[in-house]
């Protein structure tokens, strides 16, 4: 019987590697893993770099990673925001790398990695800083900037409903990312608000098929904070 | 010059909802492109898509009725019409970057007479800038209107020959609104179609950092 279900937090985050590249999901606060991110601090990986699209804020899960000093690097596209002064600290100190991407491009990069396609050519950013020293090219009449796959080794996901296969639904606006970056890592860990028997998912509503999911935990968190 | 009425930001955000059509799929950038949503008549229908993953999002909802799973690109808390879906973020992008939008609505520092458009970093020295879905939209919707006020608090034009300021995307933006004018942007650089009661071309000239021209008949 296949039971993707793990007990807790450390099992579900257990044998992350220091130096790891680690998929967030969430947009802001919403659909962001919480618990796992979190969980990381107690799990003790080191080194870190992280792909997400916003920095943290407050206090509590990316921004808490990043205070303990966990993270080396942030690949993101909208650092700054209301309340994103744990990142702001770090990163006028230099202890912080940073990456910008922006946003298509981020998420884009990262679905090229989950479907096995090395890299592709956008228009976004062509003639900008953001394209210093890459390689562009003319098609169709447009000039294209060359981006590559942006693989992670975990990748950590906030599902509302998950099953024991790893079939996710997510929630209104808290899909954002998590089914992109459940895709892209070697090993996806889904936090759920709710798990679900295996077959009360409509198979016509599966938004994550669970051949993309290794782990579930479930962690009823409630409404997104912050 | 003292009867100029300067359009209010939200009289600029109405003046821009005025010229969106029914059945258009927009996508609003943050400040006062996004209070153009509220102003789309009732009974127009107008897509609104959220970078986020949200077609036909709807009206800011009263404070007793905040969802908290609902925010749009701004990060601020809204609504879903009937018939609104949601998605993920690279469909999301599909949808901006393959031209399926037909108008996104963007603020700005600087826009050129030849349609460059600046509105991420304020200076190249700026190290940490938040780019967010700017450049994809900028490159990736059918027309790109920027509405913003004509000159910064200082006075210093934002409508200019070139940008100074770090590039967003080349030759993107069509059209202009701001608290004085509406302006196209055309091979021949801007092009006034409107002014504010009371203004006259040379004092809007002084307020802008290139060349301006009146639309005449023959360009319609």
């Amino acid at each position: 019987m296949i039971d993707k279900i793990v007990g807790d937090i450390a099992a579900a985050l257990d044998g992350v590697r220091d130096g790891s590249t680690i998929l967030v999901g969430g947009f802001g606060a919403v659909g962001q893993p919480d618990a796992l991110i979190e969980g990381l601090i107690e799990q003790g990986a080191r080194d870190l770099t992280v792909v997400a699209n916003n920095a943290g804020a407050g206090l509590v899960g990316l921004a808490k990673l990043l205070a303990a000093g966990r993270v080396r690097k942030i690949i993101c596209s909208f650092p700054r925001s209301a309340g994103s002064v744990v990142f702001e600290e770090l990163f006028k100190a230099g202890r912080l790398e940073l990456e910008i991407v922006p946003q298509g491009t981020l998420a884009e990069r990262i679905r090229a990695a989950g479907a096995g396609v090395g890299a592709f050519y956008t228009p976004t950013a062509y003639g900008t800083k953001l394209a210093d020293g890459k390689e562009s090219r003319m098609i169709a009449g447009r000039n294209h900037v060359l981006e590559f796959a942006l693989p992670g080794d975990v990748a950590l996901v906030e599902a509302w409903r998950a099953d024991r296969w790893g079939n996710c639904v997510f929630r209104e606006s808290g899909r954002n990312f998590n089914p992109v970056m459940a895709t892209a890592a070697g090993l996806t860990v889904v936090q759920t608000q709710h798990v679900a028997a295996l077959g009360d998912l409509d198979p016509e509503a599966i938004v994550t098929p669970g051949i993309f999911v290794q782990r579930v935990v479930h962690v009823p968190y409630g409404d997104p904070r912050g | 010059m003292t009867d100029v009425t300067v359009l209010t930001r939200h009289e600029m955000a109405r003046r821009v909802a005025q010229d969106i059509p029914e059945g258009w799929y927009v996508n609003l950038g943050i400040g006062i492109p996004t209070m153009v949503a509220d102003c789309i008549p009732d009974g127009r229908e107008v897509l609104l898509h959220s970078e986020n993953g949200i077609l036909g999002m709807g009206a800011a909802p009263a404070p007793d009725q905040i969802n908290p799973w609902l925010i749009n690109a701004g990060k601020q808390h809204v609504t879903l019409r009937q018939g609104g879906a949601f998605f993920h973020h690279a469909d999301s992008f599909a949808m901006i970057r393959g031209g399926h939008i037909d108008l996104c609505v963007l603020g700005a520092f600087e826009v050129a007479e030849n349609g460059d458009i600046a509105n991420w970093a304020t200076s190249a020295a700026d190290a940490a800038p938040a780019v967010g879905g700017a450049m994809d939209l900028a490159v990736g919707a059918k027309r790109i209107w920027v509405v913003t006020e004509h000159t910064t608090k200082q006075g210093a034009p934002k409508l200019v020959e070139r940008c100074a300021y770090p590039l967003t995307a080349l030759g993107a933006v069509s059209r202009i609104y701001t608290n004085l004018a509406v302006i196209d942007v055309t091979r021949e650089g801007f092009v006034v179609l409107e002014m504010v009661p009371g203004l006259t071309l040379e004092a809007l000239q002084a307020q802008t950092g290139a060349a301006l021209r009146l639309k005449d008949k023959q360009d319609v």
